[in-house]
Order: structure tokens, then sequence, then C-alpha cells
């Protein structure tokens, strides 16, 4: 589904990712673990497109298509998600009617029919109870005035909403409690099917105990530097990043 | 940011006005420029009563002691009057019986703007005052409307109907030599709308007017006049497009409202007058004067705008607060891309006790425009426990447009409270990015977040209304990003 081969990335001259390579298939759920500044949020915009950065080498393909080629609303209509880290208020714009766009242009771009107002609210009804999102919060303004725990969730919901084929969760467990915590996580595990990817950022492996991963990679400088199961992030837990930096080092010498 | 921004207001100017179409009808004129004798001509062309003619020349005479006024942040170029024809109508061919008699051009110029009178008429509910240049072309649902004693009809035929109403109201809330531009319209207004509610009628429809402005070098001066009496209500709506023109139009129009005891008014316009080209040649020059007065104890007027129209914008719908517990409203939106100017906002009086007056402004500013906020908030000694609440809001599309806020706030009651809230935002990349990763288009993410930015003032526009008033501020934007 995803494949990047010798992923270089700057920003403003400095390189942040420097030779990455990562395959994700259908039906996996990926961790990908490591320091702060290493890089892991950086892949994830460059995954949605953001601008700011310059892929100066390599290449990410999308089910077979260029990723690079394509504008940003382009990758989501395809079936890209970004969980945001610090998800967007929009002031006004309700969330019924972010998510009605939203929809209406993915269904265009795909040639379908655009849904009906009953079948829509019918959808966003079953979708919110799918993520345990209060049903009030639909008619709030995109974020504003939510807590951190309800933007988390409301990122969920909108992944939840759009269907994605592959989905970045940018640190979505970074200032959870274990309750919302936990919300996040069965959200994520109920979106999984056979037909589609997830892949997690995360510092903690605490997340890591309801989203069960089927591989987990150690992210150091800006390239992925271990790949494992679960349970190297459980030896990663205990012996910290020093663990890695020792390991690295020796291989460095 | 800087990017993308530059991508947004490069394209800014690829957006071409929509309804620049002229519409081919007999025109009959009157010799260019203003002398007396042009005042007397309009005067006799309609066939008006002596007073109505005094009225004209003691304007036209406090007009020639007048200047321009000078003091907006606008940067008007010199109008030359000599070069003017104050008075347009359509020729008619002869007396309309029915909708079906009307010039088929101008049912089509109407279906063209998507106002389409048989449609009005039938679906929605709305009577339409159709206002082509100076006269008016029909009124429709008047035989319903007059069933509940309620007066609605083109300005020149209530002066022949209801003369002794005319003589009361003109001028009472709008005298002849407040400005420049009140002293012009008021010697040669051509035609408008008048609207009366009688006595505790509730007008059971939204009343609206459409102006256009459709013969080259005619100068627009549209005359209202509302009067609603005790305990009466009414909504009524106003909404313009004009066609593209290279060379300046002048637009010069009064209303006036008087809301008596316990009576409620509600204005709602959408403008949307041919703003320019995007080398800022040409649009239209709208010089408004509208107040409404809270003549009566209890009662209510509301002005809500959505202004994203014309080249220069000079227009402060205000109100005076006479009566007790009186309450007044402004919300507006003012749009201004390319070389835009509006210079725009409200004038709160208080005179009345216990009243209370809010104003809420949005501006948004794209390209190379300049968009003002200017308002008055003045309390009077008599206007015990009296409050107002203001807050301006301005939002900035790319770096090369300007807002500004010009609040003046006057209180002479110790037991007044005046408030006044004020912010300027940009549309971040932030907000893009994140309605784009949804799947949603740039153009549609800057139309959700205006349309958001601007909610509170579209709220109070009438349902129908509110719907094209979103697709406008949106088409208004188009173009506005890649």
């Amino acid at each position: 589904m995803l494949s990047i081969k010798n992923l270089h990335v700057s920003i403003n001259g400095k390189e942040i990712i420097k030779a990455l390579d990562l395959e994700v298939n259908a039906g996996e759920v990926h961790a990908i673990m490591g320091p702060n500044g290493t890089g892991k949020s950086t892949l994830a915009a460059v995954i949605a497109g953001r601008e700011i950065f310059e892929v100066t080498e390599g290449e990410i393909l999308f089910e077979g298509k260029n990723l690079l080629e394509m504008p940003i609303e382009d990758r989501a209509r395809a079936g890209v998600f970004l969980g945001f880290q610090y998800p967007i208020e929009i002031p006004g714009v309700s969330m019924t009617n972010f998510m009605r766009t939203a929809i209406d242009e993915i269904r265009e771009y795909r040639g379908e029919k655009p849904m009906t107002a009953g079948e829509f609210l019918k959808y966003m009804k079953e979708k919110q109870k799918l993520v345990e999102l209060q049903s009030k919060l639909s008619g709030r303004s995109v974020n504003e005035g939510f807590s951190g725990g309800e933007k988390k969730k409301n990122e969920i919901f909108q992944m939840a909403m759009l269907e994605p084929k592959l989905s970045f969760l940018d640190e979505t467990d970074s200032g959870l409690d274990i309750d919302a915590l936990r919300v996040v996580a069965n959200g994520v595990n109920k979106l999984k099917s056979p037909d589609n990817a997830t892949v997690v950022i995360t510092h903690y492996q605490r997340l890591l105990d309801y989203i069960v991963p089927d591989f987990v990679h150690i992210m150091y400088n800006g390239r992925i530097v271990k790949t494992g199961d679960k349970d190297l992030a459980l030896v990663l837990e205990e012996k910290g990043y020093d663990w890695i930096k020792k390991e690295l080092g020796e291989e460095l010498n | 940011m800087a990017k993308d921004e530059d991508k947004i207001i490069g394209d800014l100017t690829s957006s071409d006005y929509k309804y620049g179409f002229t519409t081919d009808i007999e025109m009959e004129f009157i010799p260019k420029g203003l002398n007396e004798d042009i005042v007397r001509l309009i005067s006799q062309k309609k066939n008006e009563p002596e007073f109505l003619l005094e009225y004209r020349l003691k304007a036209y005479k406090k007009w020639l002691t007048m200047e321009m006024p000078d003091w907006g942040h606008l940067n008007i170029p010199e109008i030359d009057f000599n070069e003017i024809i104050f008075y347009a109508a359509p020729k008619k061919k002869k007396e309309l019986e029915s909708l079906d008699e009307v010039d088929p051009e101008l049912l089509d110029t109407f279906n063209k703007l998507g106002i389409s009178l048989e449609e009005q008429k039938a679906l929605s509910g709305v009577a339409v005052d159709a206002v082509i240049d100076s006269v008016s072309v029909k009124t429709t649902f008047s035989d319903t409307l007059a069933k509940q004693g309620i007066i609605f009809m083109s300005f020149s035929e209530a002066v022949q109907e209801h003369p002794e109403l005319i003589k009361k109201y003109l001028g009472s809330v709008v005298p002849i030599g407040d400005n420049y531009f009140t002293a012009l319209n008021s010697a040669v207004f051509s035609d408008g709308s008048f609207c009366y509610i009688p006595k505790g009628v509730r007008c059971p429809v939204e009343l609206s007017t459409y102006f256009r402005i459709n013969a080259a070098n005619t100068g627009q001066f549209e005359r209202t006049l509302i009067v609603a009496d005790e305990g009466s209500y009414v909504s009524y709506l106003e909404g313009c497009t004009a066609p593209q023109r290279d060379e300046n139009q002048l637009h010069a129009a009064i209303v006036e409202i008087i809301t008596h005891k316990d009576a409620e008014v509600k204005y709602s316009t959408v403008q949307n007058w041919y703003p320019g080209n995007k080398e800022g040649k040409g649009g239209i020059f709208n010089f408004v004067t509208k107040r409404g007065l809270c003549e009566g104890d209890n009662s209510k007027i509301s002005w809500t705008q959505v202004e994203t129209g014309s080249a220069i914008t000079w227009k402060y719908p205000s109100c005076i607060l006479k009566g007790n517990h009186s309450v007044a409203e402004f919300y507006s939106v003012a749009v201004t891309n390319n070389f835009q100017q509006a210079d725009t906002g409200s004038k709160m009086i208080h005179l009345g006790k216990n009243t209370k007056s809010t104003i809420i402004s949005k501006g948004i500013s794209a390209g190379k425009s300049h968009n003002s906020y200017r308002g008055l908030v003045k309390i009077n000694s008599s206007a015990e426990n009296s409050r107002n609440f203001s807050q301006c809001d301005s939002l900035l599309m790319g770096d090369r447009c300007g807002a500004h806020t010009f609040p003046y706030i006057e209180t002479n009651n110790p037991s007044s409270i005046v408030e006044h809230e004020a912010t300027t935002s940009k549309i971040s990349e932030e907000q893009l990015f994140y309605c784009q990763q949804r799947g949603i288009s740039n153009e549609k993410a800057i139309g959700l977040i205006v349309n958001g930015y601007a909610k509170e003032v579209l709220n109070q526009l009438p349902m129908e209304f509110a719907a094209e008033a979103q697709k406008l501020l949106s088409i208004s934007l188009e173009g506005s990003v890649g």
C-alpha cells in the first residue's frame, strides 16, 4: 500500500529525514517510536503533503502512485489520513458542515453520488457511536473550545467518517488520560480492517497496550534504525532510548 | 504560507464578475448634468405634487453649498456631475396588466440573476418590487398585502396614492442637508420603495426589492421609506447586482426607517454591485445613507448587511434610539478584494432611557483592497442605563490588503455601559492544510472558513437570503486560491 524508499527531507536546508525506508501493507498496524526531534512527525507531514518540507531525494508510492506529485486534497481523497498532533480550530464551522463538505468532495473525486442529508446524518450518528463521541460535539465548531481529549477523539471520529485506506496518527495519545486513551485506541481497533492500514506515531509504550502493532519501528536521527514486533516496544520501554543510542554507537564504531 | 499566499493573491485577480451583462431595453433619458431645470424636469416627468418639487429644489440649493465628504479612509476619484444622466426609465410600451406583459428581456435579466419574478411569486412567498434603473417595473403581491392594510409599492406610486404619508415621513430621519449625498439624492431621487405597516400588523411575507443599475452613465438615486406603525413588524430584504461597466457609476441612495411604539423592522441587504476589474478600473461608487429612527418606546430596528460589491462603499446604516427601551442592531459583513475600498460601519445614537444597541462588524480584506470599520456610539445625557456592545473583527487574506478600525465613543451619561471589542486575524496556513487533509479543496476551504467567520452575521439573515449570501461570499473570493 505504502512504499517509501530512500526518503530524504529537509527544512530550510537542514536535513531531518535521512534515507528512510518503510513498507506498509493493507491489514497492518505499524508503530513508529523514537525520541523527540527524530523526524517522526515530519514523516507524517510529508505523507500528508505539508509544503514547508522539501523532499530532496527518494520516493513515496501509495498504491503504486507517486504520492509526492499529488496535491494535498487528492491524497486525502485517495485515502490518506493524518490524525493531527495538534488539531486545528476553525471557528464558526460546525463539525457537521465540515464533514459534509469533506465527504461530498471525496465522493465526487471517486465518482460516487453525493449522500442525501438524511443518509449523511444517519452515517454520522453511526460513526459517532463507534468512536464514543457525544452527539453534542457535532454541532460545535471544528475543535473550537474542545478539551485536549475531545480534540483527539474528534480526530478518530473524522478518521471513522472518511474511512481512509492509510492513516497516520501523529502522537494521538499525547496528553490523554487513561480513559480517553482507551476510547481513542478502541476507535482505532474498531476501524481496523484487512483493507486498511494504520501507522501510529508515539513516544510511549502505553498506547501499544491497547493498539497491538504488527510492526514496531524505532526512529532515530531521521532514520528507522530498528524494526521488530510488539515486543520491541516493551524492550524499549524497559531499557529506554539510551539503549538505542548505545547500540547504534556500537554499530557505528 | 508566503508561497501559498502569493498564489492566493495572484489568483484572486483572475475571478471575473459573474453578473457582467447588460440588458438591451429601450431607455428614456433626460439630458446630462444637473441644474434647476433638470430637477424640475424630473419632478414634472413623475407628475409630482408641489410639495415634492419644493423639497427637491430646496435640496438642490443645499447641495450647491456643500462639498464631497473627504473624511473616509477612501481614495475617491473626482466625480463630474455634468457627465451624469440623472434620470432614466425603461420606456413603457403600454400599461401592464400582468407579469406576462413585462418586457421579456427584462424578465430574462431577472432570470439570469436568479430572480425570477414568477418563481418568487409562486414558490417563495416573497413580494418583489423590482427596480430596474429608476422606475419600478412590477409590483407583486400588492393585493395580498393590501388586504392587511400594508402598503408596499414603488416610491413614485406612493407619491401619487399616499402623498400625505410621504409628506409626513420623507426626510424625517435623514434631513436634506445631512450630508452631500443626501442633499443630492433629495434633489434628484428617481424611484425606490415605500412601505407602510399599519398598527398591530405583522407582515406575513419578507418584503424585498432588487436594485439593478443598468444604463451606462446613469446615476441611481434610490429612495426607500419604511414606516412601521405601533406594534407592527416587517422584515425587508434588499439585494443588488449590476452589470459590468468601464466607467464608474455613482449610486447615492437613502433609506429611512421609522418604528413607532412596540414596532420592529428588520432590514437585510446583500450588495453585489460591480466592483471594478482586477486593475481597479470601473465599478460602482456607492454612497448610501441609511438611518432608522426608533421613534416609539420598545421599538426595534435591525440592520443586517452583506457587502461584497462596489469599487467604493461609503455606508453607515445607523439608528437613533429615541423611544425608551428601544433596541437597535447592526450586523455587517464587508468583503473587499482587488482594489475595492470600503469605509462602512454604523452610528448608534442613544437618546431614550434603557436603550440598547449592538454592533457586530466583520470585515474581510483580500487582494490590494482596503476595508475600514467606522462607527460612532453616542450616549446622550438623557439616555439613562443605556448599553452598547460593539465587536469589530477583521480578517486578512494575503499581505497586500488593509483593515482599519475607527471607533468613536461619546458618553454623556454615567449610568450607561459601552463595550468595544476588536480582533484582527488571518486565514492560517494550518486551517487550510487541515481542511485540505480532509479532502476539501483550497477554494472550498476558504469558503468554509470565511462563512464560519461571518456566521454571527449570516445567521441574522432570513433563511433563503442567508444561503444566497453564503454563495456570494464564496463567489467573491473565488479564484482566490489555486
